[in-house]
């Protein structure tokens, strides 16, 4: 008991200290991208910061700081860059060469250059030409580096291999009876059978579809629960991911539909000829929306709670003085225990409208219709 | 809405795609499949013992209620026999006295006949010996009587009226 609230409060310490420690930093790189040392408020401060901490990143920073020389320190580790360039072909190297955006990297004789978290073709002396948009005009490679977000996928994906074959294994070893761990997530997985899977999608063909519900549900939660800690990490706040996990769905629905999904797409039946030709554009319009709003969803909820809780502790910052301090700490705090349950929740919405759009899938007709 | 395809990456769409999907089939494979077997054939496991269960207290319940049926048979039979019992004593009882009266009535009867018998015969031999005696006497006091001619004729006569008179009574 007293070890869960000193990691709890650990945990916050070194949000807290993170956020300062980057916060400290990015002033500094402000400066460099635009050239011109800019004294800005700690709000203007707070909003690039999160800004930043809502995006994806080329390495993995845990925290850094600045030293006495004035220096930007990062705490964390370099990833791969992956670069697919139509000129000179792949190129590979380590994310520690950008100096965390920083600097141009050089390899082979090419140089690389990262602007607004996107990477840009450019030259020996780093020079980028602008349109008017303010966008720019560079070559850019096709991008298929290891950032944070993949790394984190990737850490996420391991893990829950790691979890759940040694679940299915203690099922065998223990004569179908769960231990440790698996006490835990065996009344998830029967959750998500029993309550969203099977009155969703029917007792006839729920069981094609589990392993997606069961993967879709585990994987939005953990990496959502990895968002909230101070690993800072922001997965399904990113459009990118989100978009691909909704796509899933959409797929699996389109591809296991049957004759009279179709059927009440283009030619419902049971409503007047001319009202089914006004209603097949909206259902087709529909079967798109539903995997937008998916993705939509899950994405807007991440970003808010995110964006929310770090507005909130950046406040401690603009008060400035203990009792602000400690005020913004209660309602942080507060605001992560609701956080942790958004995690759950929106992992459980993902799921449970999957299931929802499976179920449409696969129903059968009804004579009542 | 800018801001959205602006953060859109195409290797991270790619990677995360690729990931999930392999992520799904690894797992149908070592994990969910396994579990939920093992979770599916353990229900059916508890549910088979339940149905057995409920199928041994019927059982059981059978069993008990045969026995119950069983021990009223018994004791039904149980008490015919000892009806059948007191009634075949009450009815030995019964058929030993009536017969024993019958042999008494019967004996009375045979000692009665043959007192009688008895008696008649004692009593022909007494008239047989009284009539002897009588003879005897007879014999001895006419012999003194008729020893002259006169008495003799007169006791004739006599007899004869006497015999006369008993042959008109006897008539």
């Amino acid at each position: 008991m007293t070890n869960k609230k000193l990691s709890i409060k650990i945990t916050f310490l070194l949000l807290v200290l993170s956020i300062f420690a980057i916060g400290q930093d990015h002033s500094n790189n402000a400066e460099d991208v635009h050239g011109t040392p800019v004294e800005k408020d700690v709000k203007a401060e707070q909003k690039e910061f999160i800004d930043h901490h809502l995006k994806d990143s080329y390495d993995f920073s845990l925290f850094s700081y600045t030293n006495d020389e004035g220096e930007a320190v990062h705490i964390g580790m370099p990833l791969p860059i992956i670069l697919f360039d139509k000129e000179d072909g792949i190129k590979m190297f380590m994310s520690s060469k950008f100096h965390h955006g920083e600097d141009i990297a050089e390899t082979g004789g090419v140089f690389y250059k990262v602007y607004h978290n996107k990477i840009y073709k450019t030259d020996e002396a780093g020079s980028l030409d602008f349109d008017e948009h303010h966008h720019p005009t560079n070559y850019k490679p096709l991008d298929f580096s290891v950032t944070k977000n993949v790394a984190m996928i990737l850490i996420v994906s391991a893990l829950m291999f790691w979890l759940f074959t040694n679940l299915a294994k203690s099922y065998k070893t223990n004569n179908g009876i769960p231990t440790g761990a698996g006490r835990f997530f065996e009344p998830l997985i029967l959750y998500i059978r029993d309550e969203i899977a099977i009155p969703n999608i029917g007792e006839k063909h729920y069981k094609r579809y589990m392993s997606h519900l069961l993967t879709i549900f585990f994987f939005v939660w953990f990496v959502n629960l990895f968002g909230l800690t101070p690993l800072g990490v922001n997965v399904t706040g990113n459009i990118t991911v989100t978009l691909a996990l909704a796509l899933v769905t959409f797929f699996i629905t389109t591809f296991t539909a049957n004759k009279n999904y179709w059927s009440h797409i283009f030619w419902m039946p049971g409503v007047p000829k001319l009202m089914r030709i006004v209603l097949a554009p909206i259902e087709v319009l529909g079967m798109f929306i539903k995997p937008f709003a998916l993705m939509i969803r899950l994405y807007a909820n991440m970003v808010a709670g995110h964006v929310v809780l770090m507005s909130i502790i950046g406040l401690i910052f603009v008060f400035g003085n203990w009792m602000g301090g400690t005020l913004t700490f209660g309602l942080a705090f507060g605001l992560s225990i609701l956080e942790l349950l958004v995690a759950l929740l929106q992992a459980y919405i993902f799921t449970m409208l999957s299931a929802l759009y499976f179920g449409s899938a696969v129903e059968e007709s009804h004579s009542d219709h | 809405m800018e801001k959205l395809f602006a953060d859109f990456s195409l290797g991270l769409f790619v990677f995360q795609t690729l990931i999930f999907i392999g992520l799904v089939l690894l797992l149908k494979k070592y994990a969910w499949k396994p579990i939920l077997d093992a979770v599916n054939e353990r229900e059916e496991g508890i549910k088979n013992s339940l149905e057995s269960a409920e199928e041994a207290k019927k059982e059981m319940a059978s069993i008990v209620a045969d026995n119950e049926k069983i021990l009223k048979e018994a004791r039904i039979e149980r008490d015919n026999l000892l009806k059948d019992a007191r009634s075949m004593k009450d009815k030995m009882i019964s058929d030993a006295k009536s017969e024993a009266s019958v042999e008494a009535e019967k004996l009375i009867t045979l000692a009665k006949t043959s007192i009688e018998n008895e008696t008649l015969k004692a009593m022909t031999e007494l008239k047989n010996q009284i009539a002897d005696l009588s003879i005897d006497i007879a014999e001895k006091v006419l012999r003194n009587e008729l020893s002259d001619k006169k008495a003799q004729m007169s006791l004739v006569e006599k007899l004869v009226e006497e015999a006369e008179g008993n042959f008109s009574t006897k008539q």
